[in-house]
């Protein structure tokens, strides 16, 4: 038998978009220190549901880190204390008796859906105004066609690794978008396939973004120590650069 | 191109953009603000001839131009910054139960209330000196002097009576680290803001950033210290 937990859980329950949500506190008694923190909300929820009670509504889908579909904030952290998917936090990163507060990601745009799920669709518009390279007819190109440069390659492996799970927005005092925004903008104007729309991507990305109603960055830098890919705000830079530059060819041309 | 200064303007980094042009040239009126004022260090002549010679610049014209210069940029980074907020307070609603930041500084989180407190000191400051509203530093005889045969106003006399009030004093250095807090994260903004920084240069512009405010509350606080202290008299 491995070691066990006794914990208190203070979980956000919230019925619908329209219920104002009050959080409610759960007994989390003889939790496997070995469980993730989802299998720990799953072993929560088979005991709600023998009880009879209504389970608490959280989004999971590959449970290894790479989707992007998990969320919630830990100890007002975004996927809690270690800098990984809440999928991939285990219940050894917490002392027996803690007391452990969770909530959804909190922002205008990522209305709460139930409990500790949000609406993310946010998200898909910012990327479908812009967050592709058109597609051009004909036969996929040969492999390699097209040299890109070692540097150039890994810069746009590392915006690249975005999953979008939005843990940049929960953990901005702002619930600004701009790190998301900016890994995508940033990935393709990294690549020449990407690099002749960046212009028109990063204005139209970044209008959508602000038409969505997330905040503006105020240089807090929390975005980049949240996100589970460790993904930079030097992107930001970038993508400010770049914004202002498309912004001012767009008005004098 | 008036649309489209407009539409750069109602975007979120267009408006980051302005706070940003326009606080570099307060962060440069700031410094330069204080290299005048510690010429008060080289006697009354040294201060007395620089305000004559700010005065006198362009045949009085260049004064003018400076302070509707300095209007224009304090009004543009307060209505932009006063905005901004006003949209990062509705993009959350409602706060976390646990305050898990992990990154920022106090300077970051009270932009806002150290920026407010600092015009609050403008105005005063622009009452106190420049405007002279309840004191009579901008009409009694003994605040004008002669220099080189000209009649000049005598702002070191100013500067020392202005201080002799220790109240005043106080104040004046409870403004300086409220700027001072206000341009440790102001200055690296700038450069993040204006895309003028790269991974290798961020630490640089940020400890530059803690320098320059370093500097500044230095300079001009020890300005009503040595009147206290009778140092400048």
């Amino acid at each position: 038998m491995s070691e066990t937990l006794n914990l208190i859980l203070k979980v956000w329950r919230q019925q619908g978009p329209a219920d104002v949500g009050r959080f409610e506190e759960i007994d989390a008694k003889g939790i496997p220190v070995d469980a993730s923190f989802l299998e720990m909300l799953d072993i929560i929820n088979e005991r709600l549901i023998e009880n009879g009670a209504d389970p608490v509504a959280f989004d999971h889908d590959c449970r290894e880190g790479i989707c992007g579909t998990c969320s919630l904030v830990i100890n007002g952290m975004p996927h809690g204390p270690k800098q990984t998917t809440t999928c991939q936090l285990h219940m050894r990163s917490f002392r027996d008796g803690d007391v452990i507060w969770i909530e959804p990601f909190r922002a205008n745009a990522f209305p709460v859906i139930k409990d500790l799920t949000v609406d993310r669709t946010a998200f898909d518009r910012i990327i479908a105004a812009g967050g592709y390279v058109s597609v051009r007819t004909g036969a996929a190109p040969d492999a390699n066609s097209m040299p890109v440069p070692k540097e150039q390659a890994d810069d746009a492996f590392d915006a690249a690794t975005c999953i979008g799970c939005g843990a940049c927005v929960a953990a901005c005092p702002n619930a600004s978008a701009m790190l998301f925004a900016a890994a995508k903008i940033g990935h393709l104007d990294s690549l020449p396939q990407g690099k002749p729309e960046t212009r028109r991507r990063v204005l139209a990305m970044v209008r959508t973004m602000d038409a969505e109603g997330f905040g503006n960055c105020t240089n807090h830098y929390e975005c980049e120590a949240a996100c589970p890919k460790e993904i930079s705000a030097d992107w930001i830079t970038r993508m400010n650069r770049l914004h202002n530059k498309a912004a001012t060819i767009e008005a004098v041309r | 191109m008036m649309t489209q200064l407009s539409r750069f303007y109602a975007s979120s980094i267009g408006k980051k953009a302005v706070v940003a042009v326009t606080g570099a040239g307060l962060l440069a009126f700031v410094f330069a603000h204080m290299t005048g004022n510690l010429l008060i260090y080289l006697g009354p002549d040294a201060i007395n001839a620089y305000g004559r010679f700010l005065h006198e610049l362009g045949h009085g014209t260049a004064i003018w131009f400076a302070r509707l210069g300095l209007l224009a940029m304090f009004g543009l980074h307060i209505v932009a910054t006063v905005q901004l907020t006003r949209q990062n307070r509705a993009a959350r609603p409602r706060g976390y139960a646990l305050d898990g930041c992990q990154r920022t500084t106090s300077a970051a989180r009270f932009m806002i209330v150290s920026g407010l407190t600092v015009l609050a000191f403008v105005i005063y400051h622009l009452m106190h000196f420049t405007l002279g509203v309840g004191n009579d530093y901008r009409t009694a005889e003994e605040y004008f002097t002669m220099l080189d045969g000209e009649r000049v106003h005598n702002i070191h006399q100013m500067v020392v009576d202005g201080f002799s009030v220790w109240p005043v004093s106080v104040f004046y250095i409870l403004a300086m680290f409220l700027l001072c807090w206000h341009l440790m994260h102001g200055f690296s903004s700038v450069f993040q803001t204006l895309g003028a920084q790269t991974h290798g240069t961020r630490r640089i512009v940020r400890y530059a950033g803690y320098g320059f405010a370093a500097v500044i509350l230095i300079g001009n606080t020890s300005i009503p210290l040595a009147v206290l202290f009778g140092l400048v008299s």
